[in-house]
């Protein structure tokens, strides 16, 4: 399979430049002119502006809190499931994958429910004499929220390449004397490193740049950077600002995708 | 001892997963038309569902873009694996690279960048500009479900094939993709899937008047979302549930239990 | 013979429901090279993965040094095993690959340094401290995995098929490597194998293992030479088994023929099986032979002709440097003390471990 079949590779490539390359240089174009069509930086530096950067701050504060929440969650959960030597690999994706065939909004919608002052939560709370919880239109419900949606792609990851470690690497750590907290965090846990960055690029991004999940569970007080975005563009019809805040957005996501090349060459993290 | 923690500590965040998706089924029976306050039992939905033309269409575009999107998508990524496999390492770590742009990329990036570009190519927002984005967006889950498959591949039995006389394209029918098929499958279902679950992109580019069921639910969210959407979803999520797991008990019965211990 | 080290006693171990060593017993001496030599499944591995103590036995003792290390953690046991598929880490330099039980033991940098000097040129790899092992050739990460399981100063060392993933001339190269190594340490090896000429090279003695049981332990020669059985007979080298009676103490009725032979103690008129090795039948004349035959098969192997020979309704297995052309008629000899006599197997079950290799 060598020359013959290069032009085979001429749709995808014609594809990508229409619809992926194109339109992120159009992001460009709009984030650094204004509606004249004049060069300017102004739709960059109005990230500074209070509102702005409010949002962004909170953005990022939610994003990571709610990834490092992920990651808590998920790494046990990844390695009890790696351990359980089911041959149904496919399986474990499965019940992960399954939960997006109920739509998801829906989904994020039914936290409402359970989540309201007299909501399934606070019943259960009641009924066992514990203190309600009153989070729902709170940046607690956004995180909770956050974690819902996407601890699956933490999860996959981990999973993923905790259960391509070799057994005989952790019996000969044993062996060569180490207890199991030395042989974690000596061998289990650098050699997960590619499943930990592409959880975390797979939690973080899509965390940091949500307007939906704040629609749905923050009421519409709090403001996240994808709403102020999103209403740029549905609203306000500002494409300029919209793209240039956009571009900042990006800055972010490409430091997050460098992190994960230079730690995940082999792609070994990949979540299938 | 360890093990029930382990047990417990499984369970708990499979409840987190699957509670929402607990109340939406409970919702779908509830006479009471407040998500909030349960009115009784009822399978009045279900009936009302299928007179409601409204959601019926978005259900009807929902599916139709999820197929074709994920049908297109599986032929030009499967093809695109094909032709990476030959390219030089370099031009295949570009054109990877790309690829992953998608998946990587914040969705509302991804979203309005398109839409950028259909406006300024004068496109008419409707059914055609959301297929379009939904193929961009499905291509990589069909590359990163091949690519695995194709890199297994053993070249020789395609040279084997050719070998035995066979044409180009034969040997690549009937020896190379049987091999590729269940990558291709999985990618076209992933595809599917991811399609089908999409918001954001699909908010940035539909027209007005056209609905998945997707952002139909967004437009309600404000004015309470019509309990016959429950309904429709319950339904749907069951339906996947009974042929996943009719597919999953299929082969299973054809494997040996488990893998015998090392001795 | 030097003093016991490693007594296993009455070891028996199960996966699910399937009994895979039972009642084993076995004592290994200080300073012995010991092979576990059998067919795949035979209970070989479990045996050696007990000993390292990652597999707990259902019932039975592993006595290390005098005393009881059957409930002993593997990270406390003073055994170091060289892993099939080497287990090295793939995220450490080779130098930190060495050095990793060291660091557990929290051994001075010095003293870990010196090590690994020491144990890279044991190994022969002086100069790759800071290579990746994946970069490594598979021979070579074989290296690095002895070496990494030597300088602990294991009084024993447990090495589970290390040479089964290489080609057969680095394979060949290795065995004297391992030899070495072992005489230069002076430590106990208990090495796990299918491959009985493996085994027969490297070893001081040979635990023959199927299906859970042990089938014969001695030294190489006396394994090849005298195998208590069918089992042991057929599993290393070529070799004919034939039914056969016993008439007497030194005689013995072979396909109606009697041969002089120099086992006693069988009984009169017992049922035996005689194993004969096929250099060990020598072909004749026709009228100088014990019986006569007719060659059926020839093939040229090299250091000697591979022949088959029907006689007295059986197909002899000959190998002879003297060429005897398909169709001749020729004689069959076999000296006596080259007829080793065995016991029939008493059991059915036994019967299939000889049918089942």
């Amino acid at each position: 399979m060598t020359s013959k079949n290069k032009w085979l590779s001429s749709p995808y490539i014609l594809w990508s430049v229409m619809f992926i390359i194109i339109p992120l240089g159009m992001i460009f174009y709009y984030g650094l002119t204004d509606k004249t069509g004049a060069f300017t930086l102004e739709n960059i530096t109005a990230i500074a502006t209070a509102e702005h950067a409010k949002a962004l701050w909170l953005s990022l504060l939610l994003s990571i809190i709610s990834t490092v929440i992920c990651f808590l969650l998920a790494y046990p959960l990844a390695m009890i499931l790696s351990n359980m030597k089911v041959n149904q690999h496919s399986f474990i994706i499965l019940i992960f994958i399954l939960p997006m065939w109920m739509n998801f909004l829906l989904r994020t919608l039914a936290w409402q429910t359970l989540l309201e002052k007299n909501g399934v939560i606070n019943s259960i709370l009641n009924f066992l004499h514990l203190p309600g919880m009153n989070i729902i239109n709170t940046p607690y419900a956004i995180i909770l929220g956050m974690v819902y949606n996407f601890l699956p792609f933490m999860v996959l990851p981990l999973y993923n390449v905790l259960s391509k470690i070799d057994e005989n690497v952790l019996d000969a750590s044993r062996d060569l004397g180490a207890g199991s907290v030395h042989t974690f965090f000596r061998i289990i846990l650098p050699l997960s490193i590619p499943g930990i960055i592409s959880g975390i690029t797979m939690v973080f991004v899509p965390a940091l740049t949500t307007f939906v999940i704040s629609t749905l569970l923050g009421g519409s007080k709090i403001l996240l950077i994808g709403n102020v975005i999103e209403q740029e563009f549905t609203q306000a019809s500002n494409w300029h600002l919209g793209s240039g805040l956009s571009i900042v957005l990006m800055i972010f996501i490409i430091l997050n995708m460098i992190a994960s090349a230079i730690f995940d060459k082999e792609g070994e993290g990949s979540m299938l | 001892m360890k093990n029930t923690a382990k047990h417990i500590y499984t369970a708990l965040i499979f409840l987190f997963l699957y509670a929402p998706i607990a109340t939406l089924m409970v919702l779908s029976f509830n006479a009471s038309k407040t998500r909030s306050k349960w009115g009784g039992f009822t399978i009045n939905w279900y009936s009302r569902l299928f007179q409601n033309e409204e959601i019926l269409e978005a259900l009807g575009n929902t599916l139709l873009i999820a197929v074709v999107s994920a049908f297109v998508a599986t032929i030009i990524g499967t093809i695109a694996c094909v032709a990476m496999t030959g390219m030089k390492k370099r031009s295949r770590t570009i054109l990877m690279g790309i690829t992953n742009i998608p998946m990587l990329n914040a969705e509302i990036v991804t979203g309005i960048s398109l839409m950028l570009l259909f406006i300024s190519m004068g496109l008419r927002f409707g059914l055609g500009t959301i297929l379009l984005s939904h193929i961009t967006f499905n291509i990589p889950y069909v590359i990163l479900s091949v690519m695995p498959r194709m890199k297994q591949l053993n070249p020789s039995t395609y040279e084997a094939a050719l070998d035995l006389g066979a044409s180009h394209v034969t040997a690549f029918f009937k020896v190379v993709f049987p091999d590729l098929l269940p990558g291709v499958l999985s990618g076209f279902l992933m595809a599917f899937t991811m399609s089908l679950d999409d918001f954001i992109i699909t908010h940035f580019t539909k027209g007005a008047g056209v609905d998945t069921l997707s952002t139909k639910i967004y437009t309600e969210v404000k004015k309470g979302i019509k309990p016959e959407m429950y309904a429709l979803s319950t339904l749907i999520f069951i339906t996947v549930l009974i042929l996943l797991l009719l597919v999953n008990m299929a082969p299973a019965k054809n494997k040996t239990p488990k893998n015998p211990k090392p001795l | 013979m030097e003093k016991e080290l490693i007594q296993l006693v009455d070891i028996s171990k199960s996966f699910d429901g399937q009994m895979v060593l039972d009642e084993l017993n076995l004592n290994i001496h200080e300073n012995e090279f010991v092979t576990l030599l059998g067919p795949s499944g035979c209970g070989k591995t479990t045996t050696l993965r007990i000993l390292g103590g990652f597999t707990n036995p259902d019932t039975g003792k592993v006595i290390f040094d005098g005393t009881d290390i059957t409930q002993i953690p593997p990270n406390k046991r003073q055994l170091n095993t060289v892993f099939q598929k080497y287990a090295l880490f793939t995220h450490m330099t080779i130098a930190e690959n060495i050095a990793f039980g060291l660091k557990v033991k929290k051994k001075s940098k010095s003293y870990i340094d010196d090590k690994i000097r020491y144990a890279l040129k044991l190994v022969n790899l002086e100069g790759y401290e800071n290579r990746m092992p994946n970069s490594l050739s598979g021979g070579q990460q074989q290296r690095i995995a002895i070496a990494r399981a030597i300088v602990n100063e294991p009084k024993v060392l447990l090495l589970d098929e290390p040479l089964g993933a290489l080609d057969l001339k680095l394979r060949q190269e290795m065995q004297y490597e391992l030899i070495r190594m072992k005489n230069e340490l002076g430590i106990t090896f208990v090495y796990v194998t299918h491959d009985q000429e493996e085994a027969l090279t490297m070893s001081d003695t040979i635990v023959v293992m199927n299906q859970g049981y042990i089938q014969q332990i001695g030294s190489p020669e006396s394994i090849y030479n005298e195998p208590e059985n069918a089992f042991v007979a057929d599993f290393i080298g070529d070799s004919n088994i034939i039914s056969a009676t016993m008439i007497e103490d030194k005689l013995v009725n072979i396909l109606g023929t009697r041969f002089a032979c120099v086992d006693t103690g069988f009984g009169r008129n017992r049922p035996v099986d005689v194993v004969i090795r096929p250099e060990d039948v020598n072909l004749v004349e026709p009228d100088q032979g014990t019986i006569q035959g007719v060659v059926t098969h020839l093939i040229f192997k090299g250091v000697h002709y591979e022949m088959e020979v029907m006689a007295a309704g059986f197909e002899w297995l000959v190998h002879s440097t003297t060429l005897f052309p398909v169709g001749k008629e020729v004689g069959i000899r076999v000296d006596p003390f080259n007829i080793q006599i065995m016991n029939k197997p008493e059991s059915e079950d036994e019967e299939a471990v000889a049918i089942d290799i």
